[in-house]
């Protein structure tokens, strides 16, 4: 690791204040992500700036039925908040799929949506990675790439983004409230995080020196029909090939309004507004899921090591509907696949 | 570390003895307790956050402390392995470990224990199956996991 400075900020403002003052430096929270990298060189900044200890840190009811999550609540305490596992179940299954207790106790929501891909190539730094430095090339399009993506992907990045908190973000259609020196703006999760396409070394459209300071969800929870599928190599504690996080609205034996995202395929949680839409009015049964499956991977493409997760996000899709449309959501202890 | 910055001086509690620290920044928790505190019950296994070695309790919450930076730790209150037994009595997991034969080697047994303690501070766990999730950020290459959820349940069965 290489030397840095290190300040603790007192207030949202004192951290704005510091990082005009400190190019090259970062604002640092449950530091589980970054210290790593640092330990690795991938990071290097030139300065922490601490905001663990600003007052960021609740889960507020809003007007219209919302809830506003302070971007500094653990990802423990968010799974097991009461409103979250009454109103947004989802949310609170794919925080408890992601990662051990022990990171969820330190990893913050803001830091959460700011997790860098574990792309092992990313890693290495003795191998050209595009996200580590522009036009070094890409080791993973004609290397290792089982864990990579299948949509979205461009000649310079074929990297996925690692989290499942931000799976189910997508389908709550989340916002992201941030602060700089322009000052505070709102971003659609869907804005949040980029295509990869020839600037893969800028995962967000957070700019460098804003901070989150709330993720923000709207009051449709889908707590009655959803669930969260996490397909990995071992039972836990470990990153997806694919997840399917589900939020259906079922109306008179019909799908009034379907919601589905993937993870682990793309360089962002993947939606796609067709293959909702084609969910919409139509009983719930495999026939409508399949079909739906399809056009979400109609444009999907493999590299090789990482082409079985096109068949598999296709069947995690069916059985991630069928887990929702039957209000029987996967359980994050007991495996067994409903 | 030739390089090394300023940082802010930070005072924790580690086991009930108050410790005043200056610190290069790059410190993580796990190395100022067993290179400056000399408390080596802490074991250092990946040191990238990938398998419980290290687990310690900061303010009653199990946390990575090969991933904490010890800087960021002022004012917090941190339980270790050695700060588990009282009076020379083992903590009831401790002796739940042993009843159990809940271990072959014993590298991973001290993050093993401090998760344990986080895991049934934290109440979320029932059933085996809740047990064996909410404990699989602590790995055991000797194979040991039926005698740790056996010991575990024993524990709970007591608290």
């Amino acid at each position: 690791m290489i030397g840095f400075e290190y300040a603790r900020a007192d207030s949202v403002a004192d951290a704005l204040r510091q990082m005009a003052v400190s190019p090259g430096a970062k604002f640092v929270a449950g530091g589980t992500n970054l210290v790593d990298l640092m330990k690795m060189d991938v990071e290097r900044p030139a300065k922490l700036i601490d905001v663990s200890k600003l007052p960021l840190d609740k889960v507020e009811e809003v007007a219209g039925g919302g809830l506003r999550i302070g971007a500094l609540v653990a990802n423990s305490d968010l799974a097991y908040h009461p409103l979250v596992e009454q109103r947004y179940p989802v949310l609170s299954r794919a925080l408890l799929a992601g990662a051990s207790q022990q990171l969820r106790n330190m990893a913050s929501v803001g830091g959460n949506l700011l997790q860098r891909t574990r792309c092992p190539y990313f890693y290495d730094l003795v191998t050209p990675c595009n996200k580590r430095e522009q036009g070094a090339g890409c080791s993973a399009v004609g290397g290792l790439n089982r864990m990579n993506a299948i949509l979205g992907t461009s000649e310079s990045c074929i990297a996925v983004h690692p989290s499942d908190m931000c799976v189910a973000l997508a389908v709550l259609e989340a916002t992201v409230r941030v602060t700089g020196p322009r000052g505070e703006r709102v971003i659609a999760l869907s804005d949040f995080h980029r295509l990869p396409g020839d600037t893969p070394q800028r995962d967000t459209n957070l700019e460098g020196d804003e901070l989150i300071t709330s993720v923000e969800l709207p009051a449709r929870g889908f707590a009655a029909n959803y669930t969260y599928l996490k397909i990995r190599d071992r039972l836990s504690y470990a990153f997806a090939l694919v997840s399917v996080a589900v939020g259906l609205e079922l109306e008179g034996g019909t799908i009034k309004q379907a919601r589905f995202a993937l993870g682990g395929v793309a360089h962002k949680p993947w939606r796609n507004a067709r293959a909702e839409a084609a969910l919409q009015g139509r009983a719930p049964d495999e026939a409508a899921f399949a079909a739906a499956a399809d056009l979400m991977l109609h444009e999907a493409r493999g590299f090789g090591h990482n082409t079985f997760k096109i068949d598999l996000a296709r069947r995690a899709i069916v059985r991630a509907l069928s887990q929702a449309a039957r209000g029987t959501p996967q359980s994050q202890s007991n495996k067994k696949i409903a | 570390m030739t390089d090394q910055k300023s940082a802010p001086p930070v005072t924790f509690t580690v086991n009930g003895a108050r410790h005043a620290l200056a610190l290069d920044p790059r410190s993580t928790l796990l190395d100022v307790l067993r290179d400056h505190l000399d408390l080596t019950g802490t074991k250092k296994g990946c040191d990238q956050g990938q398998c419980g070695a290290c687990t310690v309790l900061v303010d009653g919450r199990r946390v990575l402390s090969c991933l904490t930076l010890a800087v960021m730790k002022d004012g917090a209150t941190i339980t270790t392995v050695e700060g588990l037994a009282k009076d020379g009595t083992p903590h009831p997991l401790q002796q739940a470990f042993i009843d159990h034969d809940a271990f072959q080697c014993g590298y991973c047994t001290p993050g093993q224990l401090c998760s344990a303690v986080g895991l049934i501070a934290e109440g979320k766990a029932r059933t085996a199956d809740e047990i064996r999730e909410l404990m699989s950020g602590n790995i055991c290459r000797c194979g040991a996991y039926p005698n740790i959820v056996a010991a575990i349940q024993q524990a709970m069965g007591q608290s």
